[in-house]
């Protein structure tokens, strides 16, 4: 019982990165007013070619573990300019954010599985990231093992919560992201670039969900397929819901959810007589009880949330 | 200058050949990126269906399905839900339909195949339901719960196969025993079932529904500006609910034509993401019965010739999710174009000074 305790603990803490990690990126573009549903197709599009740099690197020979650095960089590369692309849409032409989002993912999710098949055929397994832990450290009894036997993205993806903490609410440019998500009308009297901001916070919120999705495939699975993200995408924006838009509860909220589900993968693992169904459905579940219990939060939402900013329209 | 009507037109026109040409060059640009063969492709997707009569009934298989469903995404669409949960009441949908059809085996067909019907609208419209009372009352997105959905759905529905459902005599792979033939819709040609005429007389009764009755003008009020509607005195919420009832009826209906007419059997990947390709179908159809059906015949069509691509040209078929994607996309982004005032106004001036460079107006003496 104690060593099932220990390993759901173990795995939620490097579980919890991808779901973290696009839950800040998708909190940034909520908190600029953009409601971001393209989570999903973003994330997949940076599994997948954070998976293929490192897939060549090994096919070549010449594999070392900065491959894996490269591959998180092109994928942050390619989400920022699909943040960018999805700006185009909602901000500069308007459109219903809602149904382009959909819209979105479904590009995003099926071009990464087009071309996973033109680059790399069938699934393959590569290195990607080694979960080496903190020499001395990891040696400790369930303490080391919970805490310090993980990779350094790991570390380095929960060091984000406090500086996203730091840039959203301690810098000019954060101050500016919640203005233009809260009064977009009061922010550009004021002199700032509400369209400009709201592209800025798509961008980064692009590289995040691109890092989140490249975590998944290099450091997680070490493998891509198509359904690698399987709704991750969603439940990240519904986390920034539950999260009251905040990172530290976001963060709160992300180990809550992979909480359910390392249960279900030492279900599968322990080989109980119980459908698992069962079990992989039980995130989707939470996600749908805390949507329904957590609906007063949404009180609390950056009010110009999904609502273009027109500067020529009279009020 | 040009007469406004007449300018309206022409701009019309003119944003709608640019969107066609802007979904085409994004396509090929993908299409690019994987070495395909552009002209080869697009004649095997597009064109080849058209040559033989196994390929054009076969492009219909795939059309009723998405005509039905959109025909809910569009009810639901008018009544101010985006419903993408198409997908997970069509498999609650499978799920009832087979459920009936494997207890019952031994009814006679004019008895079962209505019982197995009502079971998989039954089915729809309970995973409709959850969505729309969850929106009606405590205000949650139904994009993010009816995605939800999907996924739960999805794994009841391979619980269901892999246990209760199961083929005794193969116990290899997860599908079901072939359904009693008093649950199965008749065939006119090749795979072309019946269903077909079901989707028809839907798209009529949709039309009438939406347009011709009060029900469906409070559905469109609820839609359009709910706070006007209910200054109307249109109990908003109970319309909200209702439609998202229908819309996941209408899902679980093509998941029992689909599973009565094509496979006449519980198999895996039945719903064949047709739940989100009929999103687009609803959108690509204008959100109107009279769009809807011919939109869906131009999905079946894309979806129909994926298959035959990655066989002839190695193309995957997932190349139609990302054309699915590009096609919302465009249709959103030009749908803002089309209205927009500014817009307008600056291409009909553009227009003005290039017709007046031709003719000058004032030519002094």
């Amino acid at each position: 019982m104690m060593t099932i305790i220990v390993n759901m603990l173990e795995m939620c803490i490097s579980f919890s990165v991808a779901l973290l990690l696009a839950s800040i990126g998708e909190m940034f573009n909520q908190r600029a007013g953009v409601f971001n549903l393209g989570c999903e197709g973003i994330m997949s599009l940076g599994a997948f070619f954070g998976m293929l740099v490192v897939y060549f690197a090994e096919k070549a020979g010449y594999y070392s573990g900065w491959f894996n650095f490269l591959g998180f960089l092109l994928a942050a590369v390619v989400g920022a300019l699909l943040g960018l692309f999805f700006g185009l849409i909602v901000v500069t032409f308007r459109a219903p954010q809602g149904i382009a989002g959909i819209g979105f993912q479904m590009f995003g999710v099926g071009l990464a599985g087009t071309l996973f098949r033109y680059y790399v055929g069938g699934v393959q397994n590569i290195k990607g990231v080694t979960a080496t832990g903190i020499p001395g450290l990891r040696n400790i009894p369930v303490i080391g093992q919970i805490f310090f036997s993980h990779s350094v993205v790991v570390y380095l993806a929960y060091l984000t919560v406090p500086i996203a903490w730091y840039i959203l609410f301690k810098t000019p440019w954060g101050l500016k992201v919640r203005a233009v998500g809260t009064h977009p009308r009061a922010s550009d009297s004021m002199g700032i670039n509400v369209n400009k901001i709201r592209y800025e916070a798509l961008a980064l919120g692009g590289a995040f969900a691109g890092i989140a999705g490249a975590y998944l495939s290099l450091a997680q699975a070490h493998l891509f397929n198509d359904t690698i993200i399987s709704g991750r995408g969603f439940i990240a924006v519904a986390l920034v819901y539950f999260g009251h838009w905040h990172p530290y509860q976001i963060l709160g909220g992300a180990m809550l959810f992979t909480l359910a589900q390392t249960f279900q993968a030492q279900v599968q693992s322990s080989g109980i007589a119980f459908p698992y169904e069962f079990a992989v459905m039980l995130p989707y579940i939470l996600v749908i009880v805390v949507l329904a219990f957590t609906s007063k939060n949404n009180k609390m939402s950056p009010s110009a949330l999904g609502k273009p900013f027109n500067r020529e329209q009279r009020v | 200058m040009m007469s406004n009507k007449r300018f309206m037109f022409l701009y019309r026109l003119g944003v709608t050949l640019l969107a066609v040409l802007a979904v085409f060059v994004m396509s090929s640009m993908v299409l690019l990126m994987i070495n395909a063969d552009l002209s080869k492709t697009y004649y095997t997707m597009i064109i080849k269906p058209f040559t033989n009569s196994i390929h054009i009934t076969e492009v219909i298989v795939r059309a009723i399905p998405l005509c039905i469903i959109a025909l809910g995404v569009c009810v639901a669409y008018r009544s101010g839900i985006i419903n993408i949960g198409a997908e997970g009441q069509m498999a609650m949908g499978v799920i009832c339909f087979t459920g009936v059809a494997l207890s019952l085996p031994s009814l006679p067909k004019v008895v079962l195949l209505p019982l197995c019907f009502i079971a998989a609208i039954l089915g729809g419209a309970i995973w409709g339901f959850i969505p729309g009372i969850l929106k009606a009352k405590l205000k949650v997105s139904e994009l993010l719960s009816t995605v939800m959905l999907n996924y739960i759905a999805a794994q009841a529905y391979s619980l269901c196969l892999r246990t209760i459902y199961m083929d005794p005599t193969d116990k290899a792979t997860p599908q079901s025993t072939r359904l009693a033939s008093g649950a199965h819709l008749s065939r006119l040609s090749g795979r072309l079932h019946t269903g077909v005429i079901i989707a028809i007389v839907l798209a009529v009764i949709v039309y009438f529904l939406m347009w011709k009755t009060s029900t469906g003008y409070k559905l469109r009020a609820s839609g359009a500006s709910e706070r006007a509607a209910k200054y109307g005195g249109i109990n908003v919420a109970k319309y909200v609910c209702l439609a998202a009832i229908i819309s996941g009826a209408f899902a679980g209906l093509a998941g029992g034509v689909e599973i009565a007419g094509v496979h006449r059997r519980a198999i895996e990947g039945i719903t064949n993401n047709y739940g989100f390709a009929g999103v687009v179908v609803a959108l690509f159809g204008g959100l109107h019965p009279l769009g809807i059906v011919p939109a869906s015949y131009f999905f079946g069509l894309l979806i129909y010739g994926s298959t035959l691509i990655s066989g002839e040209t190695g193309v995957p078929a997932n190349i139609v999710g990302v054309m699915e994607g590009i096609i919302i996309i465009v249709i959103v982004v030009s749908q803002m174009i089309l209205n927009n005032k500014y817009y307008q106004d600056k291409v009909k001036r553009w227009i003005d000074k290039k017709l007046n460079k031709h003719t000058p107006k004032e030519v002094k003496p």
